[in-house]
């Protein structure tokens, strides 16, 4: 299973597109370790400094329809080479979400209350996320306080991420 | 209770369920191109699992990049190349026989009413416009297509769109695709199949058909989907001749690909699109739509005409018609890529060909290029260009470029004025 625990990189905005997330001009490489230093590279949001601001995160909290256009999954694997292995947001793209969970990482739903509370309560503060996937619970500390956040996630992106993803659980099924 | 056309297709391909909701699909048609597949066969490769499961069910082309532009993009086409040979897949569409996928694929007969396709690339819900429940998934999706034939699916919610009315003059479906994706919004049919249906649906060619569905995933849709009926078996008569003993026959074998007047829907929107205008988008998300009168005089840099929304012989020859005798604007470049070596000398043999060269139009091999800033018309920083395209993402043409999706007709004459226009000014 792949590291769900660590720093969080707050995203706000909605509808942060493929494109943004790695543009098509790098879509010629074929490994998915070329894609590391281009990610969110085209990201139209005020002040955000895809150099610096990706460094040691882990989770990248956003708003709603992220990773919507191209069925890219350069875009999952653009973040999995940086080590981001979670996103939360209101609500995915079909496609960006289930190539996410067909890579064993994890495209988390959250109500548009949760999401405001934490954009509202950490965004600018130092915050890490760890998920357990057992008991679907999100645990959010920052500067010495913590809570936890309860999250559903269907039984088959459940078991897609603890198989570590959609090849080798369908090899063995089909 | 009825059901919907997804839902029949669903029912009829449906392996396994393996959880609440999962739905385990066998596949008819599994169409792979030079981008998203090599990745795909590498891995497949490296697990020691470098089979396929039908040769004949898969279709592969080169259509991004091509001729290859680099060393990178001759490697992407070589892996695919190999593979095709190495597993007997016939029909590989290379150099000099290839076209942008969602051109060509229809147009060999590979989709058929009732299927199930998948592709790795977004713009498979093209391929509903048959009838078909197509869907564009992402690499690792593809590979277990590949080698196994079957692809999971979340059960979609249907919305049904009812289009009344009739087009006028200068209208056409690439401006009612614009106008329903700003209705629903870029997330309005996330999860969800679009239905395309009423009179004017009927009324339209498949080339239309697939304009509409094309632009289904920009509102998030899985696959657009119109009903099979006689311009969909006139369409593919000549690859079903020998299955049926006349086109009757045909159509009343395909017309089980319908959904039933009770089927549930999760919304029903019904317009009557005879006042509709010509419409043009701004911004940059392809919800973001005004009209062309709201949006005359925006200057632009480039004008392009192709692609897998807008790039077939009906699409020329709407832009042909308004571009006839006339010259481009001096402060514009114009560029048209046929979609599929049949539609280039389609062309040709029209005249098409000659009208955009006199005009001023620089004429590409058929690729994908341009559209997502690939090659063959990539902008530069701070340009805009008026497009036939599908997406108008903050770079998506080039780093720092403008785009507005356009019909093949508002874009020609957007060319000759070097501003967006109206193409009724320009038609005889």
């Amino acid at each position: 299973m792949k590291n769900f625990s660590g720093k969080v990189l707050f995203l706000d905005r909605s509808d942060i597109n493929t494109d943004e997330i790695i543009p098509a001009k790098y879509l010629t490489e074929i490994t998915k370790e070329a894609l590391t230093p281009y990610l969110l590279e085209d990201l139209s949001l005020p002040s955000f400094n895809n150099k610096e601001d990706i460094k040691d995160k882990v989770v990248i909290v956003t708003r709603e329809n992220f990773g919507c256009g191209s069925s890219r999954e350069h875009a999952p694997w653009a973040l999995e080479v940086n080590g981001i292995n979670v996103v939360i947001a209101e609500n995915f793209a079909r496609i960006f979400r289930q190539n996410m969970y067909n890579c064993g990482m994890m495209a988390i739903e959250l109500s548009n209350e949760k999401i405001a509370h934490l954009f509202d309560t950490y965004a600018g503060k130092n915050t890490s996320i760890t998920i357990d996937i057992e008991n679907d619970k999100i645990i959010v500390s920052s500067e010495g306080a913590s809570e936890e956040i309860d999250f559903k996630v269907g039984e088959f992106d459940k078991t897609l991420v603890l198989e570590g993803g959609w090849v080798g659980y369908a090899d063995k099924k089909y | 209770m009825g059901k919907t056309l997804a839902e029949k297709i669903f029912d009829a391909h449906r392996v396994d369920m393996p959880f609440p909701d999962t739905h385990v699909l066998k596949l008819d048609r599994v169409f792979c191109h030079e981008i998203t597949t090599p990745i795909a066969i590498t891995d497949l490769m490296a697990r020691g699992m470098d089979r396929v499961f039908d040769p004949t069910k898969i279709k592969a082309v080169i259509d991004h990049v091509t001729p290859a532009k680099d060393s990178k993009t001759a490697e992407q086409g070589k892996i695919l190349r190999d593979w095709a040979k190495r597993h007997n897949i016939k029909d590989f569409f290379d150099v000099g026989k290839n076209g942008v996928c969602h051109a060509i694929f229809p147009e060999k007969g590979f989709v058929r009413p009732g299927f199930t396709v998948i592709m790795g690339d977004s713009h498979t819900c093209t391929h509903g416009a048959f009838g078909a429940f197509a869907a564009g998934v992402g690499t690792t999706d593809l590979e277990v297509g590949i080698l196994k034939g079957v692809c999971a699916f979340h059960f979609p919610k249907t919305i049904k769109i009812v289009l009344n009315g009739e087009m006028k003059p200068g209208v056409y479906a690439k401006d009612v695709i614009l106008f329903i994706i700003k209705e629903l919004t870029v997330n309005g049919a996330t999860n969800m199949v679009i239905e395309f249906t009423g009179p004017v649906v009927d009324a339209m060619s498949m080339e239309s058909r697939m304009t509409l569905c094309n632009m289904a995933i920009e509102a998030g849709g899985t696959s657009g989907v119109c009903y099979p009926d006689m311009t969909t078996v006139e369409y593919l008569w000549d690859f079903i001749k020998d299955e049926f003993s006349s086109k009757e026959e045909a159509l009343k074998e395909y017309s089980k690909w319908k959904s039933d007047d009770d089927a549930v829907y999760e919304k029903v929107c019904e317009y009557d699109i005879t006042a509709l205008e010509p419409m043009v988008t701004f911004g940059s998300k392809p919800d973001q739509v005004k009209t062309v009168k709201e949006m005359t005089g925006t200057k632009v840099d480039q004008i392009y005409i192709g692609s897998c929304t807008n790039g077939r012989i009906e699409d020329l020859r709407e832009a042909a018609s308004v571009l006839k005798g006339n010259k481009i604007s001096e402060d514009v470049r114009g560029i048209v890529s046929p979609a599929t070596p049949a539609i280039y000398s389609q062309a040709l043999k029209e005249g098409i060909i000659e009208i955009f060269q006199d005009a001023g139009f620089c004429v590409t091999n058929p690729t994908c290029g341009a559209c997502l800033g690939m090659s063959n018309g990539v902008l530069a920083n701070g340009e805009v260009c008026a497009s036939t395209t599908n997406r108008n993402f903050n770079g998506r043409m080039g780093k720092g470029g403008m785009v507005h999706l356009m019909s093949p007709a508002t874009a020609a004459a957007t060319a000759l004025e070097g501003k967006i226009v109206n193409s009724n000014l320009y038609k005889s």
